[in-house]
């Protein structure tokens, strides 16, 4: 039996039609939540540390730290920290909110650090209270930088709720599991395919976001128009 | 709204006094220029007036309150601030960063918008120019749209630090001058910082001449910080010109001013023994005509020599010496409002006129 014919009879059966939707669905979930809650909690890890010599040291050694830890060894110590069944999701949404959050500390400080001082110092001037001159000026104004590292955040998010699939959490992953047990290279291939259709439409979303987010950041002049003139 | 620093000292954390014991009354509706070399404490003292910075001690009034009993946002949106390179929200239209201290305080969008687009009127900036960001103006559009920001709460104080600094000389000098228009029409109490002497005795009611580590040196009209510098700091920073420069406050009244021999141009000159002066149809000067030329046929600006600075009439006499002296004839060209050639005058003639003023005795 050729390999084609394997795919063939694979996703010609309805159930599994459907139970790839299904995985489908979960992976997305499994993988955006967390990129949504740690976009937040690294804007907040901004705000903390924004100017603050000290305390953008520390974060930066608490998001390393926490950034090395090995996934599945994150995905097995949750449940025995905050008391959670091996195989919750919320396991998994955890850890990658953990993970998300370390990957963006340094960009959003980087980004806000290199919002210019005077505009900065006129903002105050017009009469913004911190918070609001935080959301309505430096922020949007850190969004280039931001972005960049959200669109490395989500490939990582993608491809590490796969890992998920080990303890039994669900998702994509569980194609390669099923597949590998049974030494069956359909499910293999599908997974891998939808892991990557996936990964390349949530990158085309984020660009879109960005530039939507960012009209004024293509007006500046290019380079090559100005040496052009 | 009168602005008065009582005592005011500022040391930094760090142990920099920046401003030490300031006592400066500044009037309402007057342009007021705080003037001196880097890190003697401008900046720190304009920032002290809209609470940016507190004073380490002493008492910042404004209108006779301590700005201690204001709160801080509150007062900033009263307070209008420029600084160099305008301080534009890179992520807001034009339109929208004039539109901003109205939208802080509550105004409507729509209201605050109509406000923003009257604004950008006021400073001479086309209305088109609303929707651009920032990036896509020019510098010295910046700088107006700056302007247009502060002024848009209508605030009756306005601080301007070094807001013209990073313009090209041509623009900077455009841009005085619609401060001066716009003041004229606005009285506004004005603070403004400079480090060029000549930025601030252009602009400035009063200027007050600071030295490094924040004390007042000398506060004045520029005209009587000019001539009668109160020690070696004022003279020495005012500059080795200051006489020169001294001449920008006496009027021009007593210069004689001469007929001037002038050929037209597009029409047929002949040959004359001395240097003509060549104007266009409406009688305004293009350039000189030099002693003995030939021209063919009809005059065109290819036979001219270029001329020197104009002097406008009634304008000070720095300027009809300047004219003078810059012009290729020797005769400095002197013209009306519209631009049409008055007459002339020499060097000799202006500099009589100066010796012979009654104000000008031991001024330089
Ligand atoms: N935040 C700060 N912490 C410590 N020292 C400061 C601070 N801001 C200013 N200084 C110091 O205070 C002094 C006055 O600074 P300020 O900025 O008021 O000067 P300035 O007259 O505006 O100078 P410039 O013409 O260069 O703008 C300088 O010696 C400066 O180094
Ligand atoms: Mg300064």
């Amino acid at each position: 039996m050729t390999f084609l014919d394997e795919l063939g009879r694979f996703l010609g059966s309805e159930n599994v039609r459907e139970q790839l939707g299904r995985n489908l669905l979960e992976h997305c979930y499994l993988a955006l939540l967390p990129l949504v809650l740690g976009v937040v909690l690294a804007i907040g890890a901004g705000w903390l540390g924004r100017g603050r010599r000290r305390m953008r040291g520390a974060l930066f050694v608490v998001g390393n730290v926490l950034y090395t830890i090995p996934s599945l060894a994150l995905f097995l110590v949750i449940p025995g920290i905050i008391g959670t069944k091996i195989t919750s999701s919320v396991n998994v949404v955890l850890a990658l909110t953990i993970y998300t959050t370390a990957l963006l500390v340094r960009p959003v400080l980087d980004a806000l650090d290199n919002v210019p001082a005077h505009v900065v110092a006129s903002a105050t001037a017009l009469g913004y209270r911190p918070a609001r001159r935080f959301l309505a000026v430096e922020l949007p104004l850190a969004v280039p930088v931001l972005a960049a590292g959200v669109r490395v955040a989500s490939v990582s998010n993608i491809s590490l709720v796969s890992v998920g699939a080990l303890i039994g959490t669900g998702g994509l992953g569980v194609l390669f599991t099923d597949g590998f047990q049974r030494t069956y290279f359909a499910p293999i291939v599908v997974g891998i395919v939808l892991t990557v259709l996936l990964a390349l439409v949530v990158d085309v979303l984020l660009v879109a976001l960005r530039r939507v987010l960012t009209p004024w950041d293509r007006t500046a002049p290019t380079r090559a128009e100005v040496t052009a003139a | 709204m009168g602005i008065e620093f009582r005592g005011v000292t500022k040391t930094y954390p760090n142990g920099t006094v920046a401003v030490d014991d300031l006592d400066l009354s500044i009037e309402d509706g007057t342009i007021t220029v705080l003037v001196g070399p880097s890190g003697c404490g401008k900046t720190t003292s304009l920032r002290m007036i809209n609470r940016m910075v507190e004073p380490t001690s002493g008492a910042v009034l404004l209108d006779g309150r301590d700005v201690r009993e204001a709160d801080p946002a509150v007062l900033r949106r009263g307070i209008g601030y420029v600084i160099q390179h305008a301080g534009l929200f890179p992520h807001r239209t034009v339109l929208n960063n004039v539109a901003t201290v109205p939208l802080l305080s509550g105004w409507g969008r729509r209201r605050a918008r109509e406000r923003a687009a009257e604004l950008l009127e006021i400073v001479g900036l086309p209305g088109e120019l609303g929707d651009r960001y920032p990036a896509q103006l020019s510098g010295g559009q910046q700088q107006r749209v700056g302007v247009a920001r502060a002024l848009a709460a209508d605030a009756p104080v306005l601080l301007m630090d070094e807001p013209f600094s990073a313009v090209d000389p041509v623009v900077r000098q455009g841009l005085q001058d619609e401060l001066l228009r716009l003041q004229e029409r606005l009285g506004k109490t004005i603070v403004f910082v400079t480090h060029d002497i000549d930025e601030a005795v252009r602009l400035g009611d009063r200027v007050a001449v600071l030295r490094v580590g924040g004390s007042l040196a000398q506060y004045g009209t520029p005209a009587d910080v000019l001539r009668h510098p109160v020690d070696d700091f004022v003279a020495g920073f005012v500059g080795r010109d200051r006489g020169y420069r001294g001449l920008s406050f006496l009027s021009a009244e007593g210069v004689r001013i001469e007929d001037v021999p002038t050929v037209r141009l597009g029409g047929e000159p002949g040959v004359a023994p001395g240097w003509r002066l060549a104007v266009n149809d409406a009688g305004q000067p293009r350039g000189w005509l030099p002693p003995e030329s030939i021209v063919d046929g009809v005059l065109t600006e290819d036979d001219l020599v270029a001329g020197g600075s104009l002097y406008r009439q009634g304008t000070a006499i720095r300027g009809a010496l300047d004219a003078a002296l810059s012009s290729p004839a020797g005769l400095g060209v002197v013209v009306d409002d519209d631009g049409r050639v008055v007459g002339a005058v020499t060097a000799h003639q202006v500099l009589d006129a100066i010796e012979s003023h009654p104000e000008s005795v031991g001024s330089a």
